[in-house]
């Protein structure tokens, strides 16, 4: 789990994450969609790990060779501790240093509001990864709309579940702005899925409106040239 | 006021000092040109080793340590340094792997270093013992390895000093590493690093009783030098945290200052014995000779310059360690060298523990490093196959 402390404007993982030991039913709603979409034996890395839930599960459950990057130091003691392969770092930090296309999967998972460089950071996942998997909490949901229309106040709810003081979510997006910076780096969408409140999935068009206003996260599959050796 | 009025002489070391010796007949290419040898290497155990040979773990010592890691040491009768992770069902369980701790080549605990007589001259070889490096120490210690017939290590760990050998264990024999633990340590040693040890060793030259290096033949011993150079190390080993959580501006035994230059303050009396007690373990051109070798240590430059290729390919697992309070081999160092890994594609571990306790904190009780030794440990045990103890 995260620490909400002072420093975690640099924060991964900006939302809690389940216990460590896990089965499928215990794994949070949008980490079970990501493991479904991730194939057995993959070399994975997921960035804003927590405390290793999603890749103990993949460990576990697909053999994938995982490797994590977590801000805090509780959530990356837990991972080590439960003999997962994880650094304590940051994704605005250290991304650079991995080579380009050397995972075939790299995860981002409700951690890139909480980047001080979302656009390179997206760059970075398609890089080196063949497929990257983000998720993200859609401010263009219409509770996130309502609340901030009716009550005049920043909206609080369990995917950004922090004070506008202490929030470590600094660049908060919408579906359709995400796709659109999608679309401006050239990488392509290959897969998205949206959640409602209670994660369930849906398959609507992420850029369409009603995407945009119905789900309260989004998961995407994205890939880039950039991943090929000598690629854009 | 000098700290020490007469120079006691250090004995040589005692042929019944615990533990074991191993004389190595063929010589060592040294990295300096020399062939080296014979020589002995001194080393400790601690637990057993498996059948299958796969439950060894190298502890690998920092400047200042020696082979005594977890029994009392023979002449302060202090216990080891890494007493607190050493024993049954501790982090480094005594029951499940089996602990090998070399003294260094170059050191003064039996192992052959400056204060040894060398055979050729019937002499103590002072000045005249080759230069060596971290590399050189740590192919003396394949040869134990060898001698015990160890081809795998479960593991090689240390910290500071200790972190470089592991660093050149994985960097130079990586099919015999399967998991690597460098604490506090770094891949080369700093220009600040090495300009305090240039301050060490100036104070030990610049002692009367040193001699030119020959003051064992003298029968002198350039304590005051060495205890300097100890105190100064030894500030750099902490944090000004640290000492101000210890000593404030506490007065040692006074209720005013003497306006003088006895000790009037805990922390200058604190340094004083730090440095006083270190002679009597600590042979003079020893420390030269060991801290000359983590002088020279850059392990990229073996590599081309890069830090990457050092580890292309490595299939050892790495675990990391750091503490941010430690300046002298502080954070910074520890994450270049897990980029490197990462840009290797290496299975790398990283931790950085918050800690007052500075360079130091390798050697206490610090429950987070601890906690995460042992989870990385019984991780690699799983993977590597070896059975919990009952």
């Amino acid at each position: 789990m995260t620490e909400p402390n002072g420093s975690a404007v640099l924060s991964l993982g900006a939302s809690p994450r389940a216990t460590a030991e896990h089965s499928a039913a215990d794994l949070r709603r949008d980490l079970r969609l990501i493991a479904d979409m991730i194939e057995p034996q993959a070399r994975v890395l997921d960035i804003g790990c927590g405390d290793g839930a999603l890749l103990g599960y993949l460990a576990r459950n697909k053999s994938v060779d995982g490797r994590g990057i977590e801000l805090s130091q509780s959530g990356v003691n837990a991972c080590v501790g439960h003999g997962l392969s994880v650094i304590q770092g940051d994704a605005d930090r250290d991304l650079a240093a991995y080579p380009t296309g050397s995972f075939d999967v790299v995860v981002l998972s409700q951690t890139l509001q909480a980047t001080h460089r979302p656009r390179k950071v997206v760059e970075e996942l398609v890089r080196i990864g063949r497929r990257a998997i983000v998720s993200f909490p859609n401010f263009g949901y219409w509770r996130m709309r309502l609340g901030l229309l009716v009550t005049g106040r920043m909206p609080v709810s369990h995917c950004l579940a922090y004070p506008w003081y202490e929030t470590p979510n600094i660049h908060l997006c919408t579906i359709r702005d995400f796709v659109a910076l999608c679309d401006e780096l050239g990488v392509r969408v290959e897969r998205s899925v949206t959640l409602d409140r209670h994660g369930q999935p849906y398959s609507l068009n992420p850029r369409g409106g009603l995407a945009n206003l119905l789900a309260e996260q989004g998961v995407f599959v994205l890939s880039s040239d950039r991943s090929r050796p000598g690629g854009a | 006021m000098s700290i020490l009025t007469s120079p006691p002489f250090r004995s040589p070391p005692a042929q019944d000092w615990p533990g074991y010796r191993l004389l190595v007949h063929d010589p060592l290419r040294l990295d300096c040109g020399i062939d080296f040898g014979p020589f002995t290497i001194a080393y400790q155990t601690y637990g057993r080793l498996n059948a299958d040979r796969t439950n060894a773990i190298l502890v690998c010592h920092a400047l200042s340590g020696d082979q005594y890691a977890a029994d009392p040491h023979p002449i302060t009768g202090k216990p080891g340094w890494w007493d607190t992770m050493i024993g049954p069902g501790g982090v480094l369980d005594t029951e499940r792997y089996f602990l090998i701790c070399p003294n260094v080549l170059g050191g003064c605990m039996g192992t052959t270093g400056p204060q040894e007589v060398n055979l050729e001259t019937g002499e103590p070889w002072a000045l005249s013992f080759p230069v060596i490096t971290i590399h050189d120490m740590v192919r003396a210690q394949k040869r134990l390895l060898d001698h015990l017939n160890i081809d795998s290590l479960f593991c090689v760990t240390g910290g500071s000093m200790g972190a470089m050998q592991v660093l050149q264990w994985a960097a130079s024999y990586p099919d015999n590493v399967f998991a690597a633990v460098p604490i506090a340590g770094a891949a080369r040693h700093s220009a600040q690093n090495i300009a305090f040890h240039e301050v060490g060793r100036q104070a030990i030259m610049a002692d009367p009783d040193w001699c030119g290096g020959r003051y064992l033949s003298l029968g002198r011993n350039p304590v005051r030098g060495l205890a300097v150079a100890r105190m100064a190390a030894h500030i750099t080993y902490l944090s000004e945290a640290a000492l101000h959580r210890k000593f404030g501006r506490n007065l040692q035994d006074r209720h005013a200052v003497t306006y003088g230059f006895d000790a009037d303050f805990q922390v200058e009396s604190y340094l004083r014995h730090q440095g006083s007690t270190f002679v009597d373990r600590f042979d003079a051109n020893s420390y030269l000779y060991i801290t000359r070798a983590m002088d020279y240590f850059d392990l990229a430059a073996e590599h081309g310059g890069s830090l990457p290729n050092v580890f292309k390919g490595t299939p050892s697992r790495f675990c990391i360690i750091s503490f941010t309070s430690d300046w002298l081999f502080p954070t910074s160092e520890s994450r270049e060298v897990v980029h490197a890994l990462n840009a290797a594609t290496a299975n790398v571990s990283f931790v950085e523990i918050a800690t007052d306790n500075g360079h130091d904190a390798f050697l206490l009780h610090e429950p987070e490093l601890f906690a995460t030794l042992r989870g990385f440990l019984n991780g690699c045990a799983e993977h590597r196959g070896l059975n919990r103890p009952r």
